[in-house]
């Protein structure tokens, strides 16, 4: 069979990835306290402390409203930077771009120190809202280069075919366009709610004393105690990644089917 | 006479784009510009003094503890960009020349989930792989193999690397597919058909036409390793910090706010020219394909 | 623009058809009295410092199917997309049945677009694409329906309502494209290289059914094209253009028969050129001696424009104003020369011979094209065989 010795590698390749996540799971319902083989038993008290624990849930419902509202902030405004880039030419139009990806290409800890000092030095109250600001910032860019690919799949005279037909220009966008983008959008809340979620460093310096799950889960390591927990954590938290992304799959996908065009595959 | 429409498209165009323009201006430009500003600054106690100096850059560039720290983050990134592009310039290749094409968003997505899964917690995993009561000692004691559980194992450089490498392993994968997937197949077909063997064909036409794809997986997996913070803190154990680490000590620990962005800036000005550097040979490739 | 505008010089080897579809004298002389639809009068367009439309003046009669014909590059679509208004014009003004379109947007114009892309909606089914134009119109759903049923019926899609556009094959979406913008019933109908998508077969088809549609729903049609045959095909009238300018406005038979320039010649069908001396001029006759033809006598209307003046004198000739028999066989044209056959390219129904002809010094011309119809009976001549050429004065054009 072609390429049998790459499909190996390949595969290895899978497992590599996947086996240190695979752990979570293990320790996760692992009755000892210490994360080492052998395993002990089966149990189920993680999840249980994990749910009792007041702090988890206060850093879990700000990690939500964080994920949830910088997800919305960065896909609106991932919109007006994808449409304006794919349809319109502006002076400056590279620079502009430029800055506006530019966290892409930026070591988090720089965004994460510089807007620290700034809101320090005019006196912003650090709290989840100052967190929301940050992750919009770096969910951006994300969010334009899956809007962008969706604006760009999408032939020109579309939009000039509904305007030909007597449409405004914004009720072709609202009628063409915007449909036909739809599952992008979706694809790119998604997308920026998944990293808002996981995202550590610029919660850690800018979120001042409230908790969010990585910083909780940060703070906790320390504690061998605590590991078990924090395991039955991250496999609550793998699975809702692979929820979210499988359903981004799924409106990429259908994306697709519904323009018709040929499935490449993937995100970015 | 000019052209009016182009200016009535500029005018749209910069409509359209400056809600997301005002935001970066005000979130990122401004603090960048602000910590450029303090690093020309001298600290007081509690304060920045405004007061114009070369003398933070001067403390950075002479000081033995930033060389150390700052070679030993070039070190680790160079080490994890290379050993991510080299594992998986293979996967890429498979992904791109023998998987069925409708398998293939399959395969992406398998490859995907880890990318997106808690950074945080993949490179807790490998503490708790590595650790003194680790998986690997827990295993290996279990077996009988050692008595006493392998201290090497954590806390060192390699560790770092090995965590680096797993966690922005699918960061590689995904630009040189990206760059195979465009090859048009009938120029290899030309190549094999032209004398060359399989091999060479690979080396002549394959490679340099993913060369862009390399690069760009190069700059991906190379940046964020250099301005990791959290490996050196849970892997490293806080004892053999990296650039970032630094940065964070001064601006935060120490409170030396002109000191801390001189480094930041410091470390940002040679990610520049190491990413210049690629995007000049990215440039060469490119120019060379059209 | 798609295509290089190397397909359109070297049309299809096969001679443009003489005989148009559908053609009546009726029609002419209804098409001639009738007023004009489109009025373009010193159009300019400018792209930055890029003159694309360099005044442009034309009058597109209602009721007629008008071309836009020229190479890539040339502003025939930039001008379709002035009148469309997606474009605005530098200056100049553009009146579309006697109304200034100058503040008039896209939306509000009475004209109606087929792209080349056909841009049928993806996300809606064929009657929904249909409908498009009609949410503004204040009809009932179930009249909406009805025209939605008889649109798509007259571009013979019945039944297909309800399939997903996406799904559909190049033809199918062109005929989807046609019925959206038909049912809206636009004063014009603009068409953008809508045929250049399609395999050959199809366009073939599709040509006659577009000239049968515009017969039908009365509609000026404005169509784009790059394709000289398809543009003789379907046309009333064409506007051959060049870099900005329209070079030649005529009917179909007067642009291929009497071309005014070397160049509009040379872009529709095949034309030999051979150089020429003009020997003497008065009020009645030029008298040329042409190279391997001898010495012609030509009425001044017998002359066009050559745009490079350095080339010197060109006399013209289409490949089937000429006819060459085996050496020895009697024939009636007027003039007859000798010559060598240099090439043979056999089509089946025509054969196309390359000449070399006898010069009066011994030596031989440069080859001429020649087709002639293949006749039941008729041997086909051979590579180095001897020809007699027969033709007439009356064929020649003198480009000087």
């Amino acid at each position: 069979m072609k390429g049998g010795g790459l499909r190996a590698y390949a595969i290895a390749y899978l497992i590599f990835l996947y086996a240190p996540i695979l752990l979570l799971p293990i320790f996760a319902f692992n009755s000892g306290t210490i994360i080492a083989f052998p395993l002990k038993g089966f149990t189920t008290e993680w999840f249980g402390q994990m749910v009792a624990n007041a702090t988890l849930r206060r850093a879990f419902t700000n990690s939500l409203i964080i994920a949830v509202s910088s997800s919305i902030m960065a896909t609106c405004l991932g919109i007006f930077a994808a449409r304006a880039s794919t349809r319109f030419n502006f002076p400056g139009k590279p620079g502009i771009m430029g800055l506006i990806m530019l966290p892409l290409v930026l070591p988090e800890i720089i965004v994460a120190m510089s807007l620290l000092v700034v809101l320090l030095a005019i006196g912003v109250q650090l709290s989840i809202f100052t967190v929301i600001l940050g992750h919009t910032l770096i969910c951006l860019p994300y969010a334009i280069a899956i809007l962008s690919t969706a604006f760009n799949s999408l032939d020109k005279s579309l939009e000039e075919a509904a305007y030909d037909l007597g449409e405004t220009k914004w009720s072709a966008f609202r009628l063409v366009i915007l449909p036909l983008v739809m599952p992008g959008i979706v694809s790119a809340l998604l997308m920026s709610f998944t990293i808002s979620l996981d995202e550590f460093i610029i919660a850690f310096f800018l979120a001042g004393n409230e908790p969010t799950l990585p910083t909780y889960i940060f703070s906790q390591l320390r504690f061998p105690k605590a590991i078990p927990v924090i395991m039955s954590l991250g496999t609550v938290l793998v699975v809702m990644s692979i929820v979210l992304l499988t359903i981004a799959e799924y409106f990429r996908r259908r994306g697709v089917a519904r323009t018709g065009q040929k499935d490449h595959g993937g995100f970015l | 006479m000019s052209a009016p429409r182009f200016d009535a498209e500029a005018r749209q165009g910069l409509a359209m784009v400056s809600p997301p323009l005002i935001y970066a201006i005000l979130l990122l430009a401004a603090p960048l510009l602000t910590i450029l500003a303090y690093s020309f600054f001298k600290d007081g106690y509690l304060e920045v003094i405004r007061e114009f100096t070369l003398e933070n850059y001067r403390a950075v560039w002479t000081d033995p503890v930033f060389h150390k720290i700052m070679l030993r983050s070039l070190g680790v990134a160079v080490a994890v960009t290379l050993a991510t592009v080299l594992l998986a310039f293979p996967v890429a290749y498979f992904l791109s020349f023998v998987v069925k094409p409708e398998r293939k968003a399959l395969w992406i997505f398998l490859i995907t989930i880890p990318f997106w899964t808690s950074y945080l917690i993949r490179v807790f995993l490998w503490k708790v792989i590595l650790g003194h009561n680790g998986v690997i000692n827990s295993s290996l004691t279990g077996l009988g193999l050692i008595d006493e559980p392998l201290g090497f194992l954590l806390f060192n450089v390699q560790a770092m690397v090995i965590t680096l490498a797993h966690a922005y392993a699918p960061f590689a994968i995904l630009p040189i597919y990206v760059a195979l997937e465009k090859i048009d197949r009938s120029l290899l077909e030309a190549g094999r058909d032209l004398g060359e063997s399989r091999l060479m064909t690979f080396w002549r036409v394959t490679l340099p036409l993913a060369m862009p794809g390399v690069i760009a997986a190069t700059l991906i997996v190379f940046i964020p390793t250099i301005g990791d913070y959290v490996t050196p803190e849970l892997i490293g154990g806080g004892k053999i910090p990296m650039i970032a680490n630094m940065v964070q000590a001064n601006m935060l620990a120490l409170d030396n706010k002109p000191m801390g962005s001189a480094l930041a800036i410091t470390a940002m000005l040679i990610v520049t020219v190491v990413s210049l550097i690629f995007l000049f040979f990215n440039r060469r490739f490119l120019r060379v394909q059209q | 623009m798609n295509d290089s505008n190397t397909a359109a010089r070297q049309p299809d080897v096969r001679p443009a058809p003489m005989q148009r579809n559908a053609k009546s004298a009726n029609r002419y002389g209804e098409l001639q009295a009738a007023r004009p639809m489109i009025e373009c009068r010193e159009v300019h367009k400018y792209y930055g410092d890029y003159h694309a439309l360099r005044g442009i003046d034309l009058d597109i009669r209602e009721g007629e199917f008008f071309s836009l014909l020229g190479p890539s590059g040339c502003g025939k679509t930039t001008l379709l997309r002035t009148i469309a208004g997606f474009e605005d014009i530098s200056s100049g003004v553009v009146l579309i049945d006697d109304k200034d379109m100058a503040a008039v947007p896209a939306n509000k114009r009475p004209t109606n677009m087929v792209f080349q892309s056909y841009a049928i909606f993806p996300h809606l089914t064929v009657a929904e694409n249909v409908a498009f134009g009609l949410r503004r119109d204040p009809r009932s759903k179930s009249e909406k329906a009805a025209a939605v049923d008889e649109a798509l019926k007259m571009v013979g899609l019945t039944g297909y309502g309800n399939r997903a556009a996406h799904a559909l094959s190049g033809g199918q979406r062109q005929r989807v494209a046609l019925a959206r913008a038909l049912i809206l019933k636009p004063k014009v109908l603009l068409l953008d290289e809508p045929l250049s998508a399609l395999d050959r077969k199809m366009r073939e088809q599709m040509q006659v059914e577009l000239i049968k549609l515009q017969r039908q729903v009365g509609i000026t049609f404005v169509l784009v094209t790059h394709d000289q045959e398809e543009a003789l095909v379907m046309s009333d009238r064409i506007a051959v253009m060049f870099e900005g300018q329209i070079a030649q406005l005529d009917e179909p038979e007067s642009l291929y028969a009497r071309p005014v320039t070397r160049r509009v010649a040379d872009f529709i069908g095949v034309m030999n050129f051979l150089p020429a001396t003009i020997l003497s001029e008065d009020g009645e006759v030029i008298r040329v001696d042409v190279e391997g033809l001898g010495e012609i006598e030509l009425a001044h209307s017998q002359v066009a424009r050559n745009e490079d003046p350095d080339a010197g004198p060109m006399i013209g000739f289409r490949p089937e104003a000429v006819s060459i028999f085996p050496a020895g066989q009697s024939q009636t044209a007027p003039r007859q020369n000798g010559g060598t056959i240099d090439e043979v390219v056999y089509y089946g129904d025509m054969t196309y011979y390359d000449v070399r002809l006898d010069e009066e010094d011994g030596t031989q011309s440069k080859p001429v094209r020649i087709s002639m119809r293949n006749v039941y009976g008729r041997d086909v001549s051979c590579v180095g065989d001897r020809g007699v050429i027969g033709w007439a004065p009356s064929s020649l054009i003198l480009f000087r």
